[in-house]
């Protein structure tokens, strides 16, 4: 056993402890906290870390922020459950403890030249925020940008204001839709996956990122291969039960693949098999 | 001595060398009969270990019998595996105290238990070298895990009967004890009692070996100690059918058969406890009432629970037949994909500890049959 790694190393379940610096309400039940991360070695847009409430748990939330913004990250809650709730509750000062970052990127360095459709469905788009960011502050560097944004119903669209903001510019075209409409709503009514079609242009050219619930990625990833889209082009960010996200505790299994490691960002084609299965 | 030196140790010899171990600053443990199993504890001399008893087993059934010799390990597996040593059920992990805002993150130290296991079978000699990959060889090891087994010392012994459950042949992990150890004894009944065929395999285990060994066994009592392994291996009641399981399983997630297996298996998880290869774990939280210290504890979770693929909504695996899908998909396919070896050693506890006698052999045959 002389081989192996040394007995005294930090333990991969320990988390840092940081401090929220700011909070602010998002959209029903979901807030965005900011946190100041001394400890932290910057983030590839995708990837999650393990948020700790001390003395309730531990669970994975992506960072939602710039990835330019150094040490001061962003996570968007939903508030679903204890863990979240108490997530959701932190108020500025507030220490919490915090491991990561986790998994696999969305491929942004490898889009140069490439027309990107970006489908997101409800709270789906937190992940995708700091690649929409990424994107945008090199947007020279890439052809088409696209998002397609789906909510529930428009009081559940997530960074309102931002999406907002970002149709009204001319370097990305953004298209919402609603699964039910409330009065004032003059957008789009349906699924997401009808709006991709026109989201495309040049299929052969064009990468698509995709997060949201796994019923509405395997009809997204349906209508994508439809518009053209190879399998290899289409990225996927999939969700299961994650406990230590460092491949050691089995929860995140997805076929062979532990979600923690080999995702949560999945190129479609490695996935497609199993993608197609219930209950995997 | 050399590697390949067989030396012959008697019982008095196996007596010296647990004193031996227990002088060098080792827990020594090994089988010893407890509430009617064979399961493994501190021992601090030969007399402990369960000398005269054998066992029957088939699926869904054990039973401890006298076995009308006095061998000492003329039993097969019992329901525990060392990993309840190695990688326990339940480990703290941290422990965080708060004054006002700050928060203090006190991480639990490294263990500095020193294990000495005696009379570990081939099949979890596989076993803790497949729990090594996987705890150990990571981007993240488990320095707990790896702390342990750094330290711990193993006398392995050769099986002179296969249990009614075993299948270790046909999974080409036993029943001899061909790497992984620090001593390997072969036991040779004898009418004064049992004396052991004896090798090292380590520099460790040879030196201890030197001063607890009586003589060099000679020819005939090493072909003696090899007709026993191979009479064992000759007599395995069960066999995994010899086909490639990964491929099989992989390319099989909708055969009726899950459907029947569904139909039996209660989700107890029992597999996966006794399972020696059965690594997954969860975590749970505790606070103290006043809100200033909490813990973290991770304990052993099996992948037959609903929480365990809980996501907000509802669990992925809600039927019982992906969940057994799931245990035996990952066991035999994807562990191969995942850490370059099969799960399975053939030990043939999930076989015997499951209620209703479900045999992943039998699973496995049916649906090999297309
Ligand atoms: C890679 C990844 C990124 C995520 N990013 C975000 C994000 O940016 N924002 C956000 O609000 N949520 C995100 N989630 C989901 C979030 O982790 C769950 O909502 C959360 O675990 C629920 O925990 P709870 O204790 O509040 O609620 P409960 O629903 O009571 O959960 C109980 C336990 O089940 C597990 N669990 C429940 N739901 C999930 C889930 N969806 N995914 C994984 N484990 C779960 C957790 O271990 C949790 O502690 C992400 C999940 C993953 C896997
Ligand atoms: S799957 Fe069954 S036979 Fe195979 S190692 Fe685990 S408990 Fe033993
Ligand atoms: S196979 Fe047997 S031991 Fe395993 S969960 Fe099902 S009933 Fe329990």
């Amino acid at each position: 056993m002389d081989q192996m790694a040394e007995p005294r190393m930090a333990h991969p379940l320990v988390p840092r402890v940081a401090h929220v610096r700011r909070r602010w309400r998002d959209g029903p039940d979901v807030w965005t906290l900011e946190i100041e991360d001394g400890a932290g070695s910057g983030f590839m847009p995708g990837q999650f870390n393990m948020l700790t409430v001390f003395g309730v748990g531990e669970v994975p939330i992506s960072l939602s922020g710039d990835p330019a913004d150094g040490n001061r990250i962003r996570h968007t809650v939903r508030a679903v459950g204890p863990v979240t709730r108490a997530l959701a509750r932190l108020r500025p000062g507030d220490p919490l403890g915090l491991r990561g970052p986790f998994g696999t990127g969305w491929p942004t360095d490898a889009l140069d030249g490439r027309d990107v459709v970006i489908v997101a469905g409800g709270l789906g788009l937190a992940p995708l925020r700091p690649a929409i960011l990424q994107l945008l502050a090199r947007r020279d560097r890439i052809g088409r940008l696209t998002l397609v944004y789906g909510a529930r119903s428009p009081d559940q669209i997530l960074f309102a204001r931002q999406q907002d903001r970002w149709g009204r510019r001319s370097d990305i075209e953004v298209a919402v839709t609603v699964d039910h409409a409330t009065s004032p709503w003059r957008g789009y009514v349906g699924v997401v996956t009808t709006l991709i079609p026109r989201a495309v242009s040049d299929p052969a050219n064009t990468v698509a990122l995709v997060c949201g619930p796994e019923i509405m990625m395997r009809f997204a990833a349906a209508a994508l291969t439809d518009a053209g889209l190879p399998e290899t082009a289409i990225h996927l960010s999939m969700e299961r039960n994650m406990k230590c996200a460092v491949g050691l505790c089995g929860h995140c299994q997805f076929g062979a693949d532990f979600l923690c490691r080999d995702g949560p960002v999945f190129r479609l084609d490695r996935i497609a098999r199993r993608l197609a299965l219930r209950e995997i | 001595m050399e590697p390949e030196d067989r030396v012959i140790v008697a019982i008095a010899g196996l007596n010296a060398l647990i004193g031996a171990l227990d002088r060098d600053g080792y827990r020594v443990l090994g089988p010893t009969v407890r509430d009617g199993v064979i399961a493994c504890g501190d021992i601090s001399g030969v007399d402990e270990l369960p000398a005269g008893w054998s066992d029957e087993q088939d699926g869904g059934r054990y039973r401890l019998t006298r076995s009308g010799a006095e061998t000492i390990f003329g039993f097969t597996s019992g329901a525990q595996a060392w990993k309840r040593f190695l990688h326990p059920p339940r480990q703290r992990l941290w422990r965080a105290t708060r004054d006002g805002d700050r928060v203090r993150v006190h991480a639990e130290p490294a263990p500095d238990e020193r294990f000495a296991f005696i009379g570990v079978r081939a099949c979890d000699l596989h076993a803790i070298a497949i729990q090594d990959r996987v705890l150990t060889e990571g981007a993240y090891p488990d320095p707990f895990y790896t702390a342990r087994r750094k330290e711990l010392f193993i006398v392995a012994v050769n099986c002179a009967r296969a249990g009614g459950t075993c299948f270790c042949t046909s999974m080409g992990t036993g029943p001899a004890a061909t790497s992984g150890f620090d001593i390997a004894l072969t036991e040779l009944p004898g009418e004064g009692g049992s004396s052991f065929v004896a090798q090292a395999g380590s520099p460790r285990g040879a030196a201890l070996l030197r001063d607890v060994a009586d003589r060099p066994a000679t020819a005939e009592e090493c072909a003696a100690a090899e007709a026993i392994v191979a009479r064992t291996a000759a007599s395995m009641g069960r066999a995994m059918p010899d086909h490639d399981l990964r491929a099989l399983l992989l390319d099989n997630p909708d055969h009726p058969r899950w459907d029947d297996v569904a139909d039996r298996c209660l989700t107890c998880g029992n597999c996966t406890m006794v399972c020696p290869t059965c690594f997954c774990t969860t975590t749970e939280d505790s606070a103290d009432l006043s809100g200033t210290e909490s813990t973290r504890t991770q304990r052993w979770e099996s992948c037959f629970t609903m929480d365990f693929s809980y996501i907000h909504g509802g669990s992925v695996r809600a039927s019982s037949r992906a969940r057994y899908r799931q245990w035996m998909t990952h066991k035999l396919a994807t562990w191969i994909d995942q850490f370059g070896t099969s799960g399975c050693v053939g030990c043939g506890r999930c076989i015997t500890w499951c209620p209703v006698g479900i045999d992943i052999t039998e699973e496995v045959a049916a649906i090999a049959q297309g």
